[in-house]
């Protein structure tokens, strides 16, 4: 597997060093993303795409550490959430903020992706809903938002204070809100300006005639290195520069999310139209992917790359360590509590750590799933070493064995069941949360998942799902195998 | 059966009574768990190459004893001496290896079959397989355990097979010294009676000495050459069954021979 591995790194080793672009986990910015890339790619520049990255956090870590170099980003969240300085909002100011962090906002593309409120249009117009203030007046209207918004600074608690709306509000997974809405089930809920989804509902979007919410206006992050290291493909991108106003972005979205497109299809018919502005010779669509089981194999190999990896250090390393700890027990319980803790720190949490150390991509997500599987390893194997009966435990000193020949013989044998169950339950784990790796651009069956989620395409999500719960299952059954030999071995 | 033994000086006067061959002498042995005390200042001698049944009750410190001779307790002070010397505390698996050992429920490792658990030890040690086969075949025999359960798990044996697969066991290396925790007494009264017969035989045919620990004095009084009454970490007789059983000592030891007349 180290070899698979390694040769899978190789690949990249090009004469020409490629841009790395990489992308947030939802459908516009995968698409923006693939726009940058196509445009690169059509005019020479190689590109390698790591797109799907487990959120902003995860992005902006990555372009720190030299991990990327460039993806698209929203002014609002720069200030909000990364910065932490709401007053500054517009890029020449953010600029002069992130120049000592080695990083810049090229110009914006054009388009302002805020919070909008959105309800149904014929409720809107029998009401007579235009501005955001109008729905003080309405207090039987059923207000229910996304988890986010409610807790956002930017979101529902500022807005009810500048609009004075006292009504009770409830919270709802995003994905679920606008089928909520378009059925009736709710009334009024948030969404993102250019959401696909606004035009696939007859919604209409409240105004916001107090400029509560801040602009968010997308415009590439890059780092500045980069942009010194490649001045060309940096100026190719700056020629993206206002083309991409809300219509625009809207329909864009809505090609994806209601008409069932590929990102890949919908930048590149983006680029053609836009092929004169942008100096491009109208091309084809770049070369079809693999197919759908080259593509279903590759994804399983790596899952396997990722899995097998970490779980075989897990094993050697997690049974060396219970070896060494199990008739300590104050040792023992400190390590199964620090064993635990690893396993309650949230897995996009623990991958944004790892960035300054292991980067993205395999090594941090092989790390990450090494600690995962670590738990249901170390606890098994101290408990059944441990809990071994004392008779025979006194029996087998008594007859002269010695400690290595105690464990041998005796101590080992009688916990292997436990162990085992250990490790099939650390395979299982390790299995379902490799599906995690894809939020660093690590791949495997995790890819089609993540880009399904951000899709809500069903089928996508299913072609990494099934896979890796029948990966689980064959898990199962090797281990048991594993097990039925090693258990006669001690007979 | 080379053991080293000694006539104990006139001076020793710790070592109690007349024994003058002692298999094992304990001299003012103190051994506390927290703030339990077991013993506070024991003193014994045991007899060599006979069987020695220490009777007491549960709590009375009788397994403490046995497992201050094989070292799997140390004495918090005093000296335990086995074959004539102090226990040598860096070579405790050759010293333990000379004592057998067996225990109340047999002890048998469940993941191994008869023959293993018989043979485990000599196979670590090295025994060439022709004399591992001998010995085990002919302790089989003394405690007609026909070799068609040799490939049997623990699992697969009835109580007493079991039992007697583990005096097999506690015999596979010719022991100088055999340590009995209570091995007869989880089993029906008509098994332990077979049980007895099996090991007055190996009493008649080894040359061992025997520690047997028990609760039950009827079982001491069939089996022992000698006898310890324990109560509380206390020696409350010693002597010949014979003596102990004509002429109690106290009251507690009459009424222990009265219980089970």
């Amino acid at each position: 597997m180290v070899v698979l591995t390694w040769s899978c790194n190789m690949v990249q080793a090009n004469d020409a060093k490629p841009v790395r672009v990489a992308s947030k986990n939802f459908a516009e910015n995968y698409l923006l993303a693939e726009v940058i890339a196509q445009l690169l790619e059509r005019k020479g520049v190689p590109v390698e795409r790591a797109f799907g990255l487990g959120g902003t956090l995860i992005c902006y870590q990555a372009l720190l550490n030299d991990e990327i170099d460039l993806y698209v980003e929203y002014t609002g969240t720069l200030s909000q959430a990364i910065l932490q300085t709401p007053e500054v909002t517009e890029r020449a100011a953010l600029n002069a903020l992130i120049v000592e962090r080695g990083l810049q906002l090229l110009p914006e593309l054009g388009f302002n992706n805020t919070y909008a409120i959105a309800v149904r249009k014929e409720q809107a117009d029998s009401l007579g809903l235009v501005n955001i203030g109008d729905l003080a007046a309405h207090p039987q209207l059923k207000l229910v938002f996304s988890h986010e918004f409610l807790q956002r600074g930017d979101g529902w608690p500022g807005l009810s204070q500048r609009y004075g709306l006292a009504q009770p509000v409830q919270g709802i997974e995003h994905a679920l809100a606008y089928q909520a809405i378009a059925d009736g089930a709710i009334d009024v809920t948030d969404a993102y300006s250019t959401d696909g989804e606004l035009s696939r509902y007859p919604l209409q979007v409240l105004v916001d005639d107090r400029n509560y919410f801040p602009a968010y206006m997308a415009a590439p992050l890059v780092r500045t290195a980069w942009v010194q290291q490649a001045p060309a493909a940096a100026d190719l991108i700056r020629r993206l520069a206002g083309m991409i106003d809300e219509p625009t972005m809207l329909r864009l979205n809505a090609e994806v999310a209601v008409n069932n497109k590929s990102y890949a299809q919908v930048a590149s018919e983006f680029l053609n139209a836009n092929s004169a502005k942008l100096t491009l010779d109208p091309a084809a669509n770049r070369a079809a992917s693999a197919g759908f089981w080259a593509e279903t194999l590759g994804h399983v190999l790596r899952h396997l790359q990722l899995t097998g990896l970490a779980l075989g250090a897990a094993i050697i390393i997690g049974l060396a360590l219970s070896l060494a700890i199990f008739s300590k027990p104050r040792l023992a319980d400190a390590v199964v509590y620090c064993c635990g803790l690893l396993q309650t720190v949230p897995s996009l949490a623990l991958l944004a750590l790892m960035i300054p150390v292991f980067g993205i991509g395999f090594t941090p997500a092989v790390v990450a799933l090494f600690l995962y599987s670590l738990l249901p390893i170390v606890r098994n194997a101290v408990t059944a070493l441990a809990t071994v009966d004392p008779t025979l435990v006194r029996v087998s000193q008594a007859l002269g064995l010695s400690r290595w020949q105690q464990l041998r013989h005796l101590r080992l044998p009688l916990s292997l069941p436990m162990i085992f169950a250990g490790i099939r339950t650390a395979a299982v784990i390790s299995i379902g949360t490799a599906t995690l790796a894809a939020f660093i651009g690590a791949g495997g069956l995790g890819e089609p998942i993540v880009v399904g989620l951000s899709l809500n395409d069903t089928n996508m999500i299913l072609r990494g799902a099934i896979p890796a719960a029948m990966l689980a299952i064959l898990a199962e059954f090797f281990f048991a195998g594993v097990q039925r030999r090693v258990s006669r071995g001690y007979q | 059966m080379a053991s080293n033994t000694r006539k104990l000086g006139k001076t020793d006067m710790s070592a109690s009574n007349e024994i003058t061959d002692a298999c094992v002498v304990f001299e003012h042995v103190g051994k506390r768990y927290g703030e339990l005390v077991v013993f506070d200042d024991l003193c014994l001698a045991l007899p060599k190459q006979q069987t020695t049944a220490i009777v007491g009750a549960s709590g009375s410190g009788k397994t403490t004893i046995l497992q201050l001779v094989n070292a799997l307790e140390r004495p918090d002070h005093g000296s335990v001496k086995v074959f004539g010397e102090l226990i040598p505390q860096h070579r405790l698996q050759e010293f333990r290896q000379r004592m057998g050992y067996a225990v109340q429920g047999a002890g048998l490792f469940p993941h191994l079959s008869a023959r293993d658990n018989i043979t485990l030890v000599a196979r670590l040690q090295g025994w060439p397989e022709q004399r591992i086969q001998q010995r085990f075949e002919a302790l089989m025999q003394a405690m007609e355990l026909p070799l068609s359960l040799a490939e049997r798990p623990p699992r697969e044996l009835s109580g007493g097979q079991q039992q007697r697969v583990g005096l097999c066991r506690s015999l596979m290396l010719e022991p100088d010294m055999l340590l009995l925790d209570e091995p007869f007494s989880a089993v029906d009264p008509v098994t332990r009676l077979g049980l007895y017969e099996r090991f007055e035989e190996v009493q008649r045919t080894q040359a061992v000495s025997t520690l047997l620990v028990t609760h039950d004095i009827r079982e001491a009084r069939r089996l022992a050459d000698f006898l310890v009454v324990l109560r509380q970490g206390q020696i409350e007789q010693s002597g010949t069954p014979h003596t102990v059983f004509s002429h109690p000592a106290s009251a507690y030891v009459e009424r222990l021979i009265e219980s089970v007349a």
